[in-house]
């Protein structure tokens, strides 16, 4: 493609393009995928094998909002404003799931 | 010309003049970002909560059923127990009676993700103001997320037309796929979440794309070029990059554990 055409506006030199961070980042999510799929042929299913694949895809959420959503380079503020109210997910996982649980033990 | 109403004049120039700059006075952007990026942070977090209770009612429900026990080969469809997901989604496109488990969801997921790295791409362009790559790379965008979508097209239609066997019911007929009511695989609940967690994320898709094609046809028009910025192309970036996080915990709720 043609880096080098004078651009109408600018009218200057455009710039080189800087991707290998985004390469990089590509690379780190589909080995995670990788393995996510490998876990589930190689391990029989247990809550270990589950714990495993929810920390690895808290990972891959990790490098997606961080680098391709650029949330680490926005100010502290937004960060905490976006974290925090995730956080209540969290909350909200384990009492479903526990309310699951109790509705199953009320019924086998 | 001498009838000019005598508030205009009342109030000195000076004071009009200058927008007010002060803390609490708006001059002061604690987030240092656009009120139109900020909007769609704010968006995504509500749109996170939804995704976030469709996959935690599939936890729940799940918990409420009993989890099959036995070895996978041995597995059966029966609305008994929860299916495991490797007996479900174990087919590929024109490869039919092959036993393939997660192969062709696995393949929607890099699809995804490549969409995901593309759109990196075109913001990465967008900041360079290079017009050609940033078309360049909205096109591949569009292509892989409209390659992902009628990838679940198949899924759904394959889903619904069910397996050659079917499942033999308790009223002693045989039943072959899934509707809302009734399917082959495992509980009525099982098909139902199936149809609203990845309906609702392939609509999500869907109009990422129809937003993706406006942001490559005002890209062409040169209108993020006289606005002096690309802006936009970021804020249907982080629309699109926050689709294929969604794709990544339904990849893992739905599909692994």
């Amino acid at each position: 493609m043609a880096h080098h055409a004078p651009h109408p506006v600018n009218a200057g030199e455009i710039a080189k393009p800087n991707t290998a961070w985004i390469w990089k980042t590509f690379w780190i999510i589909t080995g995670i995928t990788m393995l996510e799929f490998a876990i589930a042929f190689i391990m029989p299913s247990s809550t270990l094998r589950n714990s495993i694949f929810i920390i690895l895809t808290i990972f891959k959420a990790f490098f997606i909002v961080a680098n391709f959503m650029h949330l680490k380079d926005e100010t502290k503020g937004l960060i905490w404003t976006i974290m925090i109210p995730m956080s209540l997910l969290i909350w909200l996982l384990i009492a479903l799931i526990t309310e699951g649980n109790a509705i199953h033990n009320a019924i086998f | 010309m001498s009838t000019i109403s005598p508030t205009t004049q009342a109030v000195p120039n000076s004071a009009l003049d200058k927008p007010r700059t002060g803390t609490w006075d708006g001059g002061n952007e604690p987030f240092n970002a656009s009120y139109g990026k900020l909007m769609m942070w704010f968006f995504l977090l509500s749109d996170a909560f939804t995704f976030a209770a469709f996959l935690t009612t599939y936890g729940l429900i799940r918990h409420r059923y009993l989890a099959y026990v036995g070895s996978p080969e041995a597995f059966e469809f029966s609305s008994a127990y929860w299916p495991i997901p490797e007996k479900v989604f174990n087919s590929f496109p024109g490869l039919h009676g092959v036993n393939l488990p997660l192969a062709f969801v696995a393949l929607m997921t890099m699809i995804l993700i490549f969409s995901s790295v593309t759109m990196v791409l075109a913001v990465e362009a967008g900041h360079r103001f290079d017009k050609k790559d940033v078309q360049k790379w909205l096109l591949w965008t569009i292509l892989f997320g409209t390659i992902f979508v009628s990838c679940q097209a198949w899924e759904w239609s394959h889903f619904i037309g069910g397996t050659d066997e079917g499942t033999l019911m308790n009223d002693g007929t045989r039943f072959f796929g899934a509707n809302l009511a009734m399917n082959q695989y495992g509980p009525v609940l099982f098909a139902d979440l199936f149809f609203f967690i990845t309906g609702f994320h392939g609509t999500h898709v869907f109009s990422g794309i129809c937003l993706l094609v406006y942001c490559f046809i005002a890209t062409t028009n040169g209108t993020f070029e006289k606005r002096g910025h690309y802006e936009m192309v970021e804020k249907i970036g982080l629309y699109w990059h926050f689709v294929d996080l969604v794709w990544v915990f339904v990849f893992t709720f739905f599909y692994l554990v």
